[in-house]
């Protein structure tokens, strides 16, 4: 099992990092960790959904004309991840404009202090 | 130790749900075999075809740009959205300010 | 910034970084690369003339107009490009049989509609970033 494992390394590393930013998502009361923590774990399915691809020993995507019988590693994973790093690019940058927002409203970005916040001015 | 407590419990559920994730990492094919269903089919023919189709050497910027372009299409739509998203947030973040 | 080793070195880096940038757009088809990577390598560029001159000196060269503008109308000029194979009778963002020059294999005239992509696709991302870090850093600059 140890030796399986070993050799699906990048796998098993997709999915700690996965596990570790859903920890800070979870645990870090401070906005802009939790932000980190959804980059983490989208960086994380990146990495899976790319090593899926790979032949061992196969060269770049790229083509030549003259060879048609070499071994080139799988083209598609790669083209469908680009996608989704703009995607996650797009999510991060609008989280980030959203964490400027609260900032301007309550002067604070740590989570404790704003559910205080929002707590006082709701019993007042 | 009683704010500790969800906390623990917190870091042995997501432990489990590592286990439950390298558990299924078991059951995948190995990385990296030739033999993979992954290579199968579609990324056999884009690669042999991709000569004649598109006269491009690379085959994952032909992907992007050919024969999945609408895709593409899509995203630059999600770029576009982002910077409209964004750019209302901050806007209307100056014009209350003022107000 | 006002060190001058980081002045006089990013004023050296800055033009080498940008033809880089459109060397990897242009080439997108021949060697790794294309619209995305190339669009934040020049993306990268600006940001760093931004950084160390400042945000008035860099939305005096890259103005909010142009790049906003630059945005929307790249989006168009994609769609614009995939209208052509409408009107050549095939469906939409059709490469080789809706007339686009196919070119000799290996040049960077070829491949069709490929380039015009790829360069769409790059100045689109560039000038996205740089929209979006000039918007995020503006109240900072104003309130110091």
């Amino acid at each position: 099992m140890w030796s399986t494992l070993l050799n699906q390394i990048n796998y098993v590393g997709a999915a700690a990092l996965f596990v570790i930013g859903l920890y800070m998502v979870l645990t870090q009361s401070n906005l802009i960790k939790k932000i980190i923590g959804i980059n983490i774990m989208e960086t994380a399915v990146c990495l899976f959904f790319v090593t899926v691809g790979f032949v061992r020993e196969a060269r770049v995507p790229i083509v030549s004309f003259s060879d048609p019988a070499l071994l080139y590693v799988n083209p598609l994973p790669s083209a469908l991840i680009l996608t989704g790093i703009v995607v996650a690019v797009s999510i991060t940058v609008y989280a980030l404009s959203l964490v400027v927002g609260i900032h301007a409203a309550y002067g604070t970005i740590e989570l404790d202090e704003i559910l205080e916040i929002q707590a006082r001015e709701h019993h007042d | 130790m009683k704010p500790n407590r969800p906390k623990a419990i917190l870091i042995v559920l997501l432990g489990a749900l590592f286990l439950l994730l390298v558990y299924g990492i078991l059951e995948m094919p190995t990385a990296g075999n030739r033999n993979n269903p992954a290579h199968r089919e579609i990324a056999q023919r884009y690669l042999r075809r991709a000569e004649q189709d598109t006269n491009a050497p690379n085959v994952v910027n032909s992907i992007i740009t050919d024969y999945r372009a609408l895709d593409t299409l899509g995203e630059a739509a999600v770029l576009f959205t982002a910077t409209a998203a964004v750019l209302t947030v901050l806007t209307a973040l100056k014009t209350g300010r003022r107000r | 910034m006002d060190d001058i080793v980081v002045k006089t070195v990013s004023r050296v880096v800055i033009p080498f970084a940008l033809v880089y940038g459109c060397y990897v757009v242009f080439h997108g088809h021949l060697s790794p690369g294309g619209g995305f990577p190339g669009g934040a390598i020049l993306a990268a560029a600006v940001v760093l003339y931004t950084l160390v001159y400042g945000l008035k000196r860099a939305s005096a060269k890259v103005t909010h107009r142009v790049s906003s503008r630059l945005e929307s109308g790249t989006l168009l000029v994609y769609i614009v490009i995939g209208a052509v194979g409408i009107i050549a009778g095939r469906t939409f963002l059709t490469n080789l049989s809706a007339g686009f020059p196919a070119g000799r294999a290996g040049s960077v005239v070829s491949g069709g509609m490929i380039p015009l992509i790829s360069v769409a696709i790059g100045l689109k991302v560039g000038s996205t970033l740089v929209t979006l870090f000039h918007a995020m850093i503006h109240d900072d600059s104003e309130a110091s």
